[in-house]
């Protein structure tokens, strides 16, 4: 493959940078490795000889690991760091950090953060590596978008012209912000939906149709994508009254997913939170579509680290 | 020892004057002002032609972040700053380390600046002591030491009850309650405006309302007490409608904004500029409106600058945890001539902004030109055109979103007591 010449961006920061086209290379793109992953011997020397650096300062599993097979299928080397185990904890600065691994010549530095915008922060000011947003803060998570987007094309063939009913708490969702504007892109109609103490203002100026009845947001929709509810949230900072009630007003359920298309998907970015925001019946029901998600993230992820750090030599 | 400034277009707010004349400062005072004055005998005499000759621009709300910080900014580089943007008088709030809650630091500022510095300085004192929002600090014997007013300025006062009683007290003394109105509980951990921008860059907002809430109890605690109360740095359309309507109703209440509240909105935050990152923050482009309708009303008694030194350590950090402010003592003069290109005011009334109206605000004696005042006068040139660079501030500090901008007008020369404390190359 000779795309990497076609894809202009030096970093992935977030999918509203991104153009249809960007976005239809990315998936394309991932198609084709998603194959490499069902091979015997999962391994590709495509990015041989590339450092590619797990940088979290937040912690996660799935999308470390998801992260880290991706690089490691297509043989570079790909090393973890976390806050707890750097430099970070002795108070260096992301800068400092962020440039000490350049030094040491990495090409990508794939970060999660706390802060919106440290991602951005980063990418100002690295003058070589490629920097890939793995979520932060409330801002973005551009490769949960871009899988997502990849899964909801397997079942559907399309996107554009689809409704796709994002529902949790939106306010503090970077994966509610990516999908939203990666769905835009890509035509779908997008209604957000949550209780009302979690719906930012200023969605409907960004394309969205908000919604504070679970109901009527799943109402004839092609997909129901359900958010993780952290479960500190619950009394103390005043968003919900309890998780109790959560539950019972806002989580997917076999009664309501009747609301949506007969064949409607139902989707969530993990970890689940079974009986709060989904019930296990619709988690693992027939529509559910979770564990895709999960297999797609690894393709979109290669496709990522593709497109950024392989291609031509002369990049 | 005597200084004549000729030729000038003389413009003094505080007696209604503006005319081609000149002006003798003898003693260190304002000693005539006429046309023609014979410049015979006299050994420094400026030649003013096409200039506007203003009294020393006064700044009512500045962070000198001395004692205590001193590597953020301190009095001498601080006034260095305010001599370089026409002022000759600034009043410094007191979130110091420690806190200026007492009168060894307020003589401390004092004297410094006297001795060494190139403006002069009006303490302003915390409400409370440590500014803990808990118990009052010595009004009465830091009035007597030279403090022009109190705020926990950066700290609302959050419990109703010692705001009430600070203005009492204060009151009794003559001083104004300086608020800076921001309901912590409301405001919720926002770094930003709250709205679109906010929500696409996934940053937590910072609802008007935390800012207008708050000044609608202040006006009305100094309704109840009789107190003066200054509002600092307002922001918000609903802010200034409570002022303009507590004004009508006889509430002694004043106000000001900052140059940055009336030319940027939100949008400049957007790439995480943690130089446009403040409190209050930057707001809507109606808000912007709302401020320069209330300077051209009157209903805004002073243009303050907020002047926010900080060191490139406390703002190259994450956004969320970046340091609140930016400088502004040098940028404050061409910002606010943009309003009278604007024609939102008059020439007259943006310098009455900077100087008579402000000092008036604090109670300050200074911004006039009148026969035997202190010799306190800055040469403008409002057609001056320049770039700031910020590398070549005066303050220690280098955050600002005006970097690079393409200014109009600039003091040409400042002096404070007859003696010049800044030239313009």
């Amino acid at each position: 493959m000779a795309m990497g010449e076609m894809f202009a961006h030096k970093h992935i920061i977030g999918t509203q940078q991104l153009s249809k086209d960007d976005i239809e290379l990315i998936l394309k793109t991932a198609e084709s490795f998603k194959e490499i992953n069902q091979r015997e011997i999962k391994k590709v020397p495509t990015l041989r000889g590339k450092t590619i650096v797990n940088l979290f300062y937040e912690n996660s599993t799935r999308t470390r690991t998801s992260f880290e097979l991706a690089g490691k299928r297509m043989s570079a080397d790909t090393i973890n760091i976390s806050a707890s185990s750097s430099s970070v904890t002795k108070g260096e600065t992301l800068e400092d950090t962020a440039k000490n691994i350049e030094a040491m010549d990495a090409d990508v530095i794939i970060m999660r953060h706390s802060c919106s915008g440290a991602p951005d922060y980063l990418a100002q000011r690295l003058t070589t590596c490629s920097v890939i947003n793995a979520g932060d803060g409330f801002h973005e998570h551009p490769s949960q978008a871009l899988l997502d987007l990849m899964t909801i094309k397997e079942h559907k063939g399309k996107i554009d012209g689809l409704t796709v009913a994002i529902i949790g708490d939106i306010a503090r969702s970077r994966v509610a912000r990516s999908d939203l504007y990666a769905l835009k892109t890509m035509g779908a109609t997008v209604r957000l939906a949550g209780p009302a103490t979690m719906i930012p203002p200023g969605l409907e100026e960004l394309g969205a149709e908000v919604y504070t009845d679970i109901n009527e947001a799943i109402k004839d929709v092609d997909v129901v994508m359900m958010l993780r509810i952290q479960l500190e949230r619950e009394g103390g900072n005043k968003l919900m009254p309890t998780l109790r009630e959560y539950a019972q007003f806002f989580a997917l359920n076999t009664e309501n997913m009747k609301l949506a298309k007969p064949d409607a998907i139902v989707m969530h970015p993990g970890p689940l939170n079974r009986g709060v925001e989904i019930s296990s019946y619709v988690a693992d029901g027939e529509q559910n579509v979770i564990l895709e998600q999960v297999e797609n993230g690894v393709a979109v992820r290669m496709a990522l680290l593709y497109l950024l750090a392989g291609g031509s030599e002369e990049k | 020892m005597k200084i004549l400034i000729k030729n000038g277009r003389v413009i003094d707010p505080s007696q209604d004057l503006d005319a081609n004349m000149d002006l003798l400062i003898e003693h260190g005072c304002i000693a005539k002002l006429a046309e023609n004055i014979d410049p015979n005998g006299i050994e420094d005499v400026i030649d003013a032609d096409g200039l506007v000759v203003t009294p020393g621009l006064v700044d009512i709300h500045v962070h000198l972040r001395d004692p205590g910080q001193e590597y953020k900014e301190d009095i001498l580089t601080g006034t260095k700053a305010a001599a370089a943007g026409g002022f000759t008088s600034v009043a410094c709030m007191p979130n110091t380390v420690p806190v200026n809650d007492n009168k060894a630091i307020t003589g401390y500022i004092i004297n410094k600046a006297r001795y060494e510095g190139s403006a002069n300085v009006f303490p302003i004192c915390s409400i409370t002591k440590g500014q803990k929002g808990e118990s009052l600090v010595e009004m009465g014997d830091l009035k007597l030491a030279g403090c022009v007013g109190f705020s926990d300025d950066g700290l609302n006062v959050e419990c109703g009850d010692v705001l009430r009683r600070a203005m009492e007290y204060a009151n009794a003394f003559g001083m104004p309650i300086i608020a800076h109105a921001e309901d912590e509980a409301i405001k919720s951990g926002g770094v930003m405006n709250e709205g679109r921008v906010a929500t696409e860059l996934g940053l937590l907002g910072n609802p008007w309302v935390a800012e207008a809430s708050t000044i609608a109890r202040d006006l009305m605690l100094a309704e109840l007490t009789g107190a003066r109360l200054h509002v600092c740095h307002i922001s918000t359309r609903r802010s200034l409608e409570l002022i303009r309507n507590a004004k009508e109703r006889g509430v002694k209440v004043t106000c000001e904004v900052t140059p940055h509240h009336f030319t940027l909105t939100e949008e400049a935050v957007r790439g995480y500029n943690v130089n446009a990152k403040m409190g209050p923050p930057l707001r809507s482009a109606d808000d912007v409106a709302a401020m320069k309708e209330g300077l051209a009303d009157g209903t805004i008694d002073a243009i303050a600058t907020d002047h926010a030194p900080h060191h490139i350590d406390d703002k190259n950090v994450e956004f969320n945890v970046a340091a609140n402010g930016l400088i502004g003592l040098e940028t404050s003069l061409p910002l606010t001539l943009r309003l009278v290109e604007e024609k939102i005011l008059s020439i007259n009334e943006a310098i009455s902004c900077l100087s008579d109206k402000a000092a008036k605000a604090l109670n300050i004696p200074r911004g006039t030109l009148k026969i035997g005042e202190p010799g306190d006068v800055a040469i403008i040139d409002p057609e001056y055109e320049w770039t700031v660079d910020v590398t070549a501030s005066y303050s220690k500090a280098r955050n600002t979103p005006f970097d690079d901008w393409e200014m109009k007008g600039a003091a040409m020369m400042t002096l404070r007591d007859g003696r010049i404390t800044f030239e313009r190359d």
